[in-house]
């Protein structure tokens, strides 16, 4: 099973892609739309500002693409800014539109005394979700960013806190995000990319392929 | 809540680390990703590299270490020292580095930061501030501390802020290597002025230093010496913190 990670110009990438190599889950780096479409498990990273980053994807013909894989009901992992783009809209220099695959928008962290929001910060769990496997409230994990995601409460898989609440693991059906650095957070963020791992490999393969 | 970070300090000479000689359980104590991955298991928050290599000329070769580190540890990590030009930065960024720290250079050309800022994000560019009390008024020194500069070391702080550094590492010259505590007065003084991270680094010898710093305001402790000679376990410093009810990072799993 190789996870494909969509390489579209948004800041470097390179160890994201050692982090996911450490959990032992292969990678392609790739902005082929042919190999994207036919990807069992997609990967959107990204570091940078909202609508740089659509644009992005728009120019490369990659929205149509992504909204194709999760309607055929496969798994998607948003990081980051990848996990910011997969709401409704992003408030940041200006209202942009975004992938729409969970509802909610991004906003601004007001009232931080800091920010970005740059450091380990502990997780609080939500709700159970293969991915959360063997993590505990508690866990702290790698944050940099200075924008949130505003959503309702029945997508959040586990919260941390910097002065709002913050959305840290969310999901709707098959897609997943993480708005921390999973490849910068140590034992717990290398335990989550190999849940995700297997999560992907148990529910959406059969003998490395996609299961129908 | 938030962490303070603990920031075990590695100075690299020729891709080599220096001073790690007390490592006795690992046999390449200059290999930078073989103790970066001995810091990152011993739970260290984040590291900081500093190539001190003299000579420019061997510094590509020096800066081969960065990817090597990242591809070994899963902790964030910045590498100072020789960096002049955002293709510098671009360099050791793309290698896999998470953060870049610039002094003299930052200093000596104000738009490396603002540059740098712009092209990276403020979360990548750190800036890093050699100190010293000069006739009571806190002086920004250059050139590893051999220059004077003259200028006020909280306005530098500020100005390095506004334009862009999304992190301070401040290196108070006066405790540095001594080992007698952080200079917690100026730490107080910085972190009301900026609203940034703030890492105090020089004059960690004992635990009580570091719960001094973090109360005094300091977002990370960096350290060298006492990590490099064993004088004290990270575990160590991150009990005596929490034991001050200052929040740490242990691993759960």
């Amino acid at each position: 099973m190789t996870h494909v990670i969509i390489d579209y110009d948004v800041g470097n990438i390179a160890s994201l892609q050692m982090g996911f190599e450490r959990a032992g889950l292969n990678t392609t780096l790739t902005a082929d739309p042919n190999i994207i479409a036919n990807a069992t498990s997609l990967i959107l990273p990204g570091v940078g500002a909202f609508q740089p980053a659509m644009a992005s994807l728009k120019e490369r013909g990659l929205i149509e693409l992504i909204h194709a894989h999760v309607s055929q009901g496969k798994p998607l992992l948003g990081i980051c800014l990848g996990m910011q783009l997969l709401f409704e809209e992003g408030h940041e220099f200006g209202v942009h539109k975004g992938l729409g695959l969970i509802p909610g928008s991004v906003l601004p962290i007001r009232d931080a005394e800091k920010l970005p929001h740059m450091g380990w910060n502990d997780l609080s769990l939500m709700q159970d979700h293969p991915v959360m496997a063997g993590i505990k409230t508690g866990s702290y994990v790698y944050f940099v960013h200075s924008f949130y995601a505003s959503t309702t409460p029945s997508v959040q898989v586990a919260t941390t806190d910097y002065g709002v609440t913050i959305p840290a693991i969310v999901q709707n059906n098959t897609v997943i995000g993480m708005q921390f650095h999973p490849e910068k957070s140590a034992k717990v963020g290398e335990q989550l990319l190999k849940n995700y791992g297997r999560w992907v490999d148990e529910r959406f393969t059969v003998d490395g392929s996609l299961q129908s | 809540m938030l962490a303070r970070r603990i920031i075990p300090c590695l100075d690299v000479d020729a891709g080599r680390v220096v001073k790690g000689q007390r490592f006795q359980a690992i046999k390449d104590v200059a290999d930078p990703a073989t103790l970066a991955k001995r810091y990152a298991l011993e739970g260290a928050d984040e590291l900081v590299f500093y190539d001190i290599t003299a000579s420019s000329d061997t510094r590509p070769i020096g800066h081969a270490f960065v990817k090597a580190v990242a591809q070994t540890i899963n902790i964030p990590f910045c590498v100072g020292g020789g960096i002049t030009s955002v293709s510098d930065m671009a360099f050791i960024l793309n290698q896999g580095a998470d953060k870049i720290s610039i002094n003299t250079a930052a200093v000596q050309n104000e738009s490396l930061i603002r540059e740098g800022a712009l092209k990276f994000g403020s979360q990548c560019i750190v800036v890093s501030i050699d100190i010293k009390k000069v006739d009571g008024t806190y002086t920004v020194f250059t050139h590893g501390g051999r220059t004077n500069t003259q200028m006020d070391a909280i306005q530098w702080a500020k100005r390095a802020v506004e334009l862009g550094a999304g992190e301070l590492v401040l290196n108070t010259m006066d405790t540095d290597g001594v080992q007698d505590g952080y200079d917690t007065e100026f730490i107080q003084r910085i972190t009301k002025s900026v609203n940034v991270p703030v890492i105090a680094s020089g004059g960690a010898g004992r635990l009580e230093h570091f719960v001094d710093a973090a109360k005094a305001g300091a977002d990370g402790l960096l350290a060298a010496s006492v990590f490099h000679f064993q004088t004290l376990s990270i575990a160590d410093v991150k009990d005596a913190l929490e034991k001050a009810h200052i929040p740490v990072r242990k691993e759960s799993l």
